[in-house]
């Protein structure tokens, strides 16, 4: 059995690139694909416990997991599409209504 | 046996149905045709005068002392009780009727005349607009006026009092856009004002002395509880409470005279009713000649048993009314239009009925106002249809020559001016000549020459002066040359069978309405004065109180001759001056022009009025004008307003700078608290993102021991 170093660092890995993205990239979009890899980086780590611990739970989490990544990607897909057409743009950085 | 019968048990019928139609008439009048309103309006009247007729059928059943019938409908006004001769009265208004062989006399003379003034003004009116709103005026006047002959008390009396005033405003106004009209419409309403509260407070003395208004008890179930003014009288002079001659009692009679001077236009409240003529013709006949002029006559007598013990207010009276009779005679002798020289010659005879009624003929005044009401609403009538018969002309300057080319209005109108001259057998020699002959009964039989002997003469000369310009009227109006203008002649035509049927009943009365009256000359007794009798009777004391002299018949013989005679002078002065030869009277004018334009201008009263007067209240009102403009809109209300001025000015720099500034003060502090917060809500997406995994970061890094711990253990 490998050990749960390796999947950790995958995990921490995938984590940093998408914290680094959603942090850093303008396009919403890019963003969202980043928040993806969160998900994936949690599902990983998720699933690594529960293979170490010998306990589905983890792995029964990390398929909600999916499931909601799936409808957080669709809605969050949505609201851009409808700030599109409100706005003609994607960047974050020029969506400041709120801003004072 | 006391009266009854159904007309006497709907004795309140009578005032009803004109009022009803009047109502109709003022309410939804403008809906309705003409056909309509005539039959309704018309109608009315004509069941009044059946009533009415009826009524005095039903009276006449009974014997002569029992013809009162009297009918409370209900207590008008209970004020409670009042101060008043010994101690607290309790004061009552009915709202009752009262007939009786006086108020017999008037609602005939009222309803009979009237509905013959209503059949002519159907053609009369006919086309002119406000159809419907004149006959709703004619026939709310109808209404009060028969209030007023029919009222069982002075209260009730004084609402028809000032209906008829109401209506006669309303209709003299009735051509509301001519500006004459309308003035002399107010003229007569404010003249009449100034009578009405010499009326009002001779009704106060009445109260205050007798306790009551009624006018009778007589024919009420309980006379002590419903007393009467005559009883009340009576009782007082029993008890030598009230003597002959008592101030009171001269007080009250004169006050109410005062009233009388202002309805029946006299001396000095006459000015009023030449400039009323400005209303329509049948409304001048109705109301300013055969009715409501004679409302003062009828309260005189209606209160003659105050009258008969207050010999001064009796003198006056009489003085009057002979000063007016010569007086407005002479106005009516140059007159040029044809309805002024009626209306003048209306206050003459009404100056007749006075000089009667102040000698204590008072049957004799109200006979001449019987007849008068027939010959002068004749009279009227066929001048409204000359006038109708030229297209609106009324001056006398521009008639001539219609004898032939209206018969049916020159006929009857030479039969109403032979009544009113006094020629016998029409009726007006009958009441002139009753009148002249009380007057010189009251005479001294010593033939010393004393107030009545002076008073008679002036009635003579008046009787004299009617003659001429009655019969100027006449000469210029229908015979002569015609001096009608040229585009006027072609349209000459005779009125419609409407106003000629009116004319012909008219002239009727005017021949016999007089034989009611034969003189002693003719007949055992005057049944009209016999008639009269039991409402004139008064309170009998033993000192002198009027007593008529009986005539004597060759007395009576003379006094007929003289004023037959100096009737007959007059009729051949005007035939001289008019007829025979018209040049004669520039001559006469030449001869004496400051005569001649001291009566054009009607002696300058008006102007005397205006001067004495009309112009001093106007003065007093410019002044008062001022110290509106001044005192009360300068300094109370301008200062009042500066005064709000500056309160508000202060109430709004207190209202900016204090409540405003702790408003806005209380923004600025959260505003100022609120820029550190604001500083982190950047907007910016990304920093929020790096807050967070900063936050995440720090968490981890505190509790990273414990990861260790957990990483450690998973080994």
């Amino acid at each position: 059995m490998m050990p749960i170093g390796y999947y950790l660092f995958l995990s921490m890995a995938l984590f940093l690139i998408g914290a680094i993205g959603v942090v850093t990239r303008r396009n919403v979009i890019v963003v969202l694909m980043s928040i993806e890899l969160i998900l994936n980086a949690a599902n990983i780590n998720l699933v690594a416990f529960s293979r170490i611990f010998g306990d589905v739970a983890g792995q029964v989490f990390a398929l909600f997991i999916i499931a909601d990544a799936a409808a957080e990607a669709a809605v969050g897909l949505g609201i851009i599409i409808a700030f599109f057409r409100n706005r003609e743009t994607v960047l974050e950085d020029e969506m400041d209504l709120l801003k004072w | 046996m006391t009266p009854s019968g159904y007309f006497l048990e709907h004795l309140w019928l009578i005032p009803l149905f004109p009022l009803v139609t009047a109502a109709l008439m003022l309410l939804i009048g403008r809906l309705l045709p003409r056909s309509a309103v005539s039959f309704f309006c018309v109608g009315s009247v004509l069941l009044s005068f059946v009533y009415a007729a009826g009524a005095v059928y039903q009276l006449l059943a009974v014997a002569p002392e029992n013809r009162v019938y009297q009918q409370i409908l209900f207590e008008w006004i209970t004020p409670g009780a009042m101060p008043g001769p010994g101690g607290l009265f309790n004061f009552v208004a009915d709202w009752g009727y009262l007939l009786d062989p006086l108020s017999c006399v008037m609602v005939l003379v009222v309803t009979g005349v009237g509905f013959l003034i209503h059949v002519y003004s159907i053609g009369y009116m006919g086309h002119e607009g406000g159809y419907y709103r004149f006959f709703g005026y004619m026939n709310l006047f109808m209404f009060s006026m028969l209030t007023l002959v029919l009222a069982n008390n002075l209260l009730f009396l004084f609402v028809g009092w000032e209906g008829v005033g109401l209506c006669s405003y309303l209709l003299i106004g009735f051509y509301f856009l001519k500006k004459s009209a309308c003035d002399a419409g107010k003229k007569a309403f404010i003249v009449n004002r100034i009578g009405d509260t010499g009326f009002l407070l001779g009704m106060f003395l009445v109260a205050t002395t007798f306790g009551t208004v009624r006018f009778t008890s007589q024919m009420l179930s309980d006379p002590v509880a419903y007393p009467g003014i005559l009883e009340t009288l009576r009782a007082m002079v029993d008890q030598r409470q009230l003597l002959y001659g008592a101030p009171v009692l001269t007080g009250i009679a004169l006050l109410l005279f005062v009233g009388a001077t202002g309805k029946s236009a006299q001396i000095p409240l006459y000015v009023w009713l030449p400039d009323a003529m400005e209303g329509p013709t049948p409304v001048s006949a109705l109301i300013h000649a055969a009715t409501m002029v004679t409302a003062g006559v009828y309260m005189v007598v209606r209160m003659s048993a105050i009258y008969q013990l207050a010999p001064v207010a009796m003198d006056v009276v009489a003085i009057i009314g002979a000063t007016t009779a010569i007086f407005a005679a002479s106005m009516a002798m140059v007159q040029n239009d044809i309805k002024k020289v009626l209306a003048y010659s209306t206050i003459s005879q009404l100056g007749y009925m006075f000089l009667a009624l102040g000698v204590g003929a008072f049957a004799a005044g109200i006979f001449h106002l019987m007849t008068h009401a027939f010959f002068k609403a004749l009279l009227f009538l066929g001048a409204g249809s000359v006038i109708h018969a030229l297209s609106g002309e009324q001056d006398l300057r521009k008639m001539g020559g219609l004898w032939n080319t209206i018969p049916a209005t020159s006929r009857p109108f030479l039969i109403a001016t032979l009544a009113i001259t006094g020629i016998p057998p029409l009726a007006g020699f009958f009441s002139k000549d009753e009148i002249l002959g009380d007057v010189f009964n009251r005479h001294n039989e010593a033939f010393i020459v004393d107030r009545y002997l002076f008073l008679w003469g002036i009635g003579l000369i008046t009787a004299g002066i009617t003659a001429f310009y009655m019969f100027r009227l006449l000469f210029l109006a229908f015979f002569g040359r015609s001096r009608v203008p040229t585009e006027l002649e072609e349209h000459i035509h005779e009125s419609p069978k409407s106003m000629t049927v009116p004319l012909a009943i008219l002239a009727f009365l005017s021949i016999c309405g007089g034989w009611f009256a034969l003189p002693v000359l003719w007949g055992e007794k005057n049944t009209f004065k016999t008639f009269l009798e039991p409402v004139l009777s008064g309170v009998k004391i033993e000192t002198g109180a009027v007593e008529l002299g009986q005539h004597t018949l060759l007395k009576e013989y003379l006094l007929m001759m003289a004023s037959v005679g100096i009737a007959v002078l007059g009729i051949w002065l005007a035939y001289r001056v008019y007829l025979q030869y018209p040049k004669l009277r520039y001559k006469i004018i030449a001869a004496w022009p400051r005569l001649y334009n001291l009566l054009v201008h009607k002696y300058y009263v008006d102007e005397i009025y205006d001067a004495l007067f009309v112009n001093r209240v106007k003065d007093l009102s410019t002044a008062f004008s001022v110290v509106d403009a001044k005192l009360i809109d300068g300094v109370c209300v301008d200062g009042a307003g500066w005064l709000a001025r500056m309160f508000s000015r202060i109430s709004m720099w207190w209202d900016k700078w204090v409540v405003d500034g702790l408003v806005n003060l209380v923004g600025k502090v959260t505003n100022a608290l609120s820029v550190p917060v604001r500083m982190f809500q950047t907007g910016v997406f990304s920093s929020y993102a790096l807050l967070i995994l900063l936050g995440l970061a720090i968490l981890l890094g505190y509790y990273g021991h414990h990861m260790h711990t957990i990483v450690r253990n998973l080994r």
